[in-house]
């Protein structure tokens, strides 16, 4: 048995349940949602509201638009050896009415997305350190619609 | 009308990869500048750089960095950086002191040094900062570039054909421009072959970062008539922000506003839209644009957003050959960023530059016929873009 241990590759940006959500703001006063999480003033300027209630953003979407990276970032980005392409979405949540970036879950090519596409939230390894696999959020496409 | 300044003069170091040190391209560049004007350089009363923060503390103080390297002088100085709307905040700032009757001749400079690759975010485990955390999770630039480009494909049916032809088209018109590093003619073939970066853009869909410097000597318009002849004016700079709540999807956030107290807002359509009040003038009365084509699709963007046509309809007005030279709206004369790559503060000056030699009738082989009025657009990280109406 090898249990590895989880960890947040970001702490705080999203829970580490099954299954997960992006953790953000939502201001009391005018209801704009903000992620990541947001403290002090809200950046709605018809709004005063200076308190924000946490909260676990919608784990399902629609592709909005979508991409890959075929080359391997710079750092902070840390790649594995050798450098595997990755697609990436941006996700429209319909109930926050506001676009989410994010890699698209392992093995998924651009040739399986399309705009529109329904896609939920899941967790998988950014990068491992010793023992941990530190873990990102990813849109995964939904089987069988939404 | 009075808020207008004369363009004295301008000039440019060519655009490359030199590898020399930022503040050689930018004292090239202002000598140029202040050669064209005829303006000796201890008549300068402000001196206003765009920063670069690639190059050290020197890069961060620009306009007092190229104020000491021309030779003290006793200039009150200025500095702005606004990503790749520095040059025109540095311009906007030489502007206000004019206006303001605080000096009558004014210098604007903007270089850059480049690194080799991606640009990438300052060192350091920063995860407060959006941009450090984007690039973290592996999103680059060229991944905000190619979401416009495939939501334009879903949305309204643009092809990779059309990105390539935005690419093709560019080429040939900077073949002729001595500033641009790039002057060759490339074929569709040599375009779709080259290696896919970020689908569905390619390595020659997506613009390279360069070195390069660029200069605009501004004076009052009672200047510029005492000393006779006939200089270009620049009739608007507009710096605005976004508005809440803004749908750009955009370097280097990883979320855009919620839309759910305010209605969704286009960061991009309201840059020109400014300009076009300030100048009091619209996109009919345009001579030629320049536009940030950091990819050649984000071209098709702004003929949406600078007023060229309808939204949905760029593709169309790219195909009916209007945006090429000899056609009705030139866009990118120049060659664009496909010829140049990316300078960051010298970029807004360098289409300032080729507007007022285009309204001179300076332009030479891509000269646009009849060049009375342009405009210029760009647009980039944390909220920042710019626009300048340049008339003859």
């Amino acid at each position: 048995m090898n249990a590895r241990a989880r960890a947040a590759a970001i702490e705080g940006w999203y829970t580490l349940e099954d299954p997960p959500h992006l953790i953000g703001s939502r201001c009391t006063s005018c209801g704009s949602y903000f992620f990541p999480r947001l403290s002090g003033l809200c950046r709605n300027p018809a709004c005063e509201g200076t308190e924000f209630a946490p909260v676990q953003l919608s784990r399902t979407g629609r592709i909005w638009s979508y991409t890959n990276a075929c080359y391997q970032p710079p750092p902070p980005y840390v790649a594995a050896e050798p450098f595997r392409p990755f697609a990436i979405a941006a996700v429209e949540l319909a109930a926050e009415r506001m676009i989410v970036l994010g890699q698209v879950a392992a093995g998924i090519d651009v040739a399986q997305l399309a705009v529109g596409m329904p896609v939920e939230l899941v967790l998988e390894p950014l990068y491992s350190e010793g023992q941990t696999d530190k873990l990102i959020w990813k849109w995964k496409p939904l089987t069988g619609g939404a | 009308m009075s808020g207008e300044v004369a363009v004295l003069g301008v000039g440019m170091h060519p655009w490359g990869k030199w590898g020399r040190n930022f503040v050689d391209y930018g004292v090239h560049a202002a000598r140029a500048a202040l050669k064209d004007a005829d303006v000796p350089w201890r008549d300068v009363q402000f001196v206003s750089g765009a920063a670069t923060m690639r190059c050290g503390y020197p890069g961060y103080v620009a306009g007092a960095t190229f104020a000491q390297a021309l030779g003290w002088q006793g200039a009150q100085v200025n500095t702005s950086y606004a990503a790749c709307a520095s040059g025109s905040q540095a311009l906007a700032a030489a502007r206000a002191q004019i206006l303001a009757g605080g000096c009558d001749v004014a210098l604007v400079v903007g270089a850059d040094t480049t690194p080799k690759g991606f640009l990438a975010p300052m060192a350091g485990h920063r995860p407060e900062d959006p941009d450090w955390v984007r690039f973290h999770i592996g999103i680059t630039n060229p991944t905000y570039f190619a979401l416009y480009a495939r939501r334009r494909m879903a949305l309204y049916g643009a092809t990779v054909e059309d990105f390539t032809a935005v690419k093709v088209k560019n080429a040939a018109h900077g073949m002729s421009n001595p500033n641009a590093r790039y002057r060759k003619r490339f074929t569709r073939e040599e375009v779709l072959e080259s290696a896919m970066v970020a689908d569905p853009l390619r390595l020659l869909h997506v613009c390279a970062t360069s070195d390069g410097g660029a200069a605009v000597v501004l004076s009052s318009l009672e200047y510029a008539r005492r000393r006779g002849g006939k200089s270009a004016r620049i009739a608007a700079i507009s710096t605005v922000t976004p508005r809440f709540a803004s749908n750009e999807v955009e370097m280097p956030d990883i979320a855009t506003d919620s839309a759910v107290a305010a209605a969704p807002y286009s960061f991009r359509a309201s840059i020109a839209r400014h300009a076009y009040e300030e100048a009091g003038i619209g996109p009919e009365d345009l001579s030629l644009a320049e536009v940030y084509d950091l990819a050649a699709s984000l071209e098709l963007d702004w003929y949406e957003h600078i007023g060229l046509c309808a939204q949905g309809e760029a593709e169309g007005l790219l195909r009916s050959g209007a945006t090429r030279l000899g056609g009705r709206i030139p866009v990118n004369a120049s060659g664009g960023l496909a010829c140049f790559g990316e300078a960051v503060p010298a970029q807004a000056l360098a289409q300032v530059c080729e507007l007022v030699w285009q309204v001179r009738g300076q332009a030479g082989e891509r000269q646009v016929a009849g060049a009375r009025v342009g405009i210029t657009a760009n647009q980039g990280l944390f909220g920042h873009g710019s626009a300048v109406i340049v008339k003859s």
